[in-house]
């Protein structure tokens, strides 16, 4: 569906995308996220030519987007719809002739609108406020009506620009449920940048870590933050440091892929090595529909071979902890 | 006296009406080129702006009544003569037209890029990205430019007596200060302030009514 390859972008004399390489599925939820400045607004922009690229390709169905005409891109954009964290309605137009602009720009007669926005507006749940302005409505409405408008050209990709980092976590949950049942309901592929890793978890199929410019790491969701190299470590910070585990003995964090083997895997590991461990902490996390854990150990110095060797047997993610 | 005062009302009223709506008939066009060619534009160029840059400031910088001299074969071509009221239109136009672009073109920039983003990633083009939405949102701060214009209009048609247009301000140099006619002076003055008063008055009420 949208294959990135090899992009780069200078402003001037400074780089902001390296070497990009991503490829997104058609139906698929992709996040790409990373802190302010780090590029990933820049990419999302280059894949609808709000913004253009210095090197690579970007292809959107296999057309190319830096080589449209003008004419051209304005049809292609048809194709993807986009929301913002600003949510960037018109203040003067209600919440009907907002969703109603982008088939008014196309073209489309008026009973065609009115059947579209109705449509739309159920869709999102805002047929009451209709006729409300924006500036009657709370951020989690001003972002269900952008969404219409998104999709009131019926695209085939969605593109989210920080949508969710304006509003309260109750309001996220309720847009991220609302994209989800987007990208179920009606197959939309969807692209997400945040800086929230609530969304990552909540919604995305898969996540690349965008910093400096370039991918750090790339995958599901669960794999890389449950397992997480040193760039997300550094992303992810203050969340790390504020852990302390005991200082005798080693300990060890392990990762499970899904909840339920937890439990048997450590009783088991007890149990076949006949040594003793302490469970220091673990927890649960929810990414899209599936469950995944990790549980942090604390064994003695010398039982320390035997426990790898066993995690390495069974296949378990697994890392010592500094003290 | 009511009579020359009626006259003059007439007078004033026709100029500056008519200099207005002409203004900001043609203001609109600088003011939208303006906005389009500069550098945050949807279609920088920068040799188009600095042009019309410079000429806008260049009418800005003269007095009314200097201006108002210098284009006279130039209002003898438009008008047909060269004083009167009908003669006095096409100077007040001429130096509004800079004023007006201004306003609009200040107006059109406040508006909100992101919402231009937005207008852009759903396709549409330049000419409805000007139109459908820059305007549309800048209506409000345009009305308030209006007002202000009018209301300096109305200042500067004073001197349209120069040319013999008449209108309250001349009235007020003439049978006021020239004549030492002091009720025609104050009586003239606290209509000029009655019609800036409800302008005002007006164009606020028009303002908060389209913000929202």
């Amino acid at each position: 569906m949208i294959e990135i390859t090899n992009v780069e972008k200078h402003f001037g004399d400074v780089q902001v995308l390296k070497d990009i390489n991503i490829h997104i599925n058609q139906g698929e939820i992709y996040g790409l996220i990373g802190h302010s400045g780090a590029g990933k607004s820049t990419l999302l922009r280059c894949i609808n030519g709000l913004e253009t690229y210095t090197g690579g390709s970007v292809k959107v169905k296999d057309r190319e987007v830096k080589e449209l005409n003008p004419r051209e891109l304005r049809e292609f954009r048809k194709d993807l719809g986009m929301i913002f964290q600003n949510f960037n309605l018109m203040s003067r137009k209600n919440v009907f002739d907002n969703i109603a602009l982008p088939l008014e720009v196309w073209g489309a007669d008026k009973t065609e609108i009115k059947e579209k926005v109705e449509k739309l507006l159920t869709l999102v749940g805002l047929s009451e406020k209709r006729n409300a302005k924006p500036s009657a409505l709370s951020g989690g409405q001003k972002q269900r009506v952008a969404i219409a408008r998104a999709l009131a050209l019926d695209p085939a990709i969605l593109l989210c620009d920080e949508a969710t980092s304006a509003l309260d976590p109750k309001t996220t949950k309720d847009i991220l449920s609302l994209l989800l049942k987007i990208n179920e309901q009606m197959g939309i592929t969807i692209v997400i940048v945040t800086h929230q890793m609530e969304v990552i978890k909540e919604v995305c199929q898969r996540v690349a870590l965008i910093d400096g410019g370039k991918i750090r790491a790339e995958g599901k969701p669960g794999d890389i933050f449950l397992s997480p190299d040193t760039h997300l470590k550094k992303f992810l910070g203050a969340d790390e440091e504020d852990e302390f585990y005991p200082e005798e003995g080693i300990n060890i964090r392990l990762y499970f892929p899904s909840a339920s083997s937890e439990n048997q895997v450590i009783t088991k590991m007890a149990k076949e090595l006949s040594i003793d461990f302490s469970i220091i902490g673990g927890k649960l996390e929810k990414f899209r529909h599936e469950i995944l854990g990790s549980l942090i150990i604390n064994i003695e110095e010398r039982d320390k071979e035997a426990v790898t060797a066993y995690l390495e047997k069974k296949a378990i993610l697994w890392e010592v902890l500094k003290n | 006296m009511a009579e020359i005062i009626l006259t003059a009302c007439k007078e004033t009223f026709i100029m500056v009406a008519a200099s207005t709506a002409l203004a900001v008939i043609l203001g609109f066009i600088p003011a939208i080129i303006l906005t389009v060619t500069a550098s945050d534009g949807l279609k920088p160029n920068k040799a188009v702006y600095t042009i019309l840059d410079l000429l806008v400031n260049i009418f800005r910088s003269f007095p009314f009544i200097i201006l108002m001299v210098i284009i006279i074969p130039f209002t003898r071509a438009i008008a047909g003569k060269s004083y009167g009221v009908g003669a006095a239109i096409v100077p007040l136009t001429v130096s509004a037209i800079p004023f007006v672009a201004r306003i609009i073109e200040s107006a059109l920039r406040e508006v909100d890029q992101g919402v231009i983003e937005a207008a852009k990633s759903f396709g549409a083009s330049n000419t409805q990205i000007i139109f459908k939405v820059m305007i549309k949102e800048a209506i409000p701060a345009i009305v308030s430019g209006i007002t202000l214009t009018v209301i300096s209009i109305i200042g500067y048609s004073a001197m349209g007596g120069a040319i013999g247009a008449g209108g309250l301000g001349d009235v007020a140099i003439r049978y006021g200060y020239q004549r030492y006619e002091t009720d025609m002076m104050i009586a003239t003055c606290v209509i000029l302030i009655i019609f800036v008063q409800g302008l005002q008055a007006l164009g606020n009420y028009l303002y908060s009514k389209l913000s929202n």
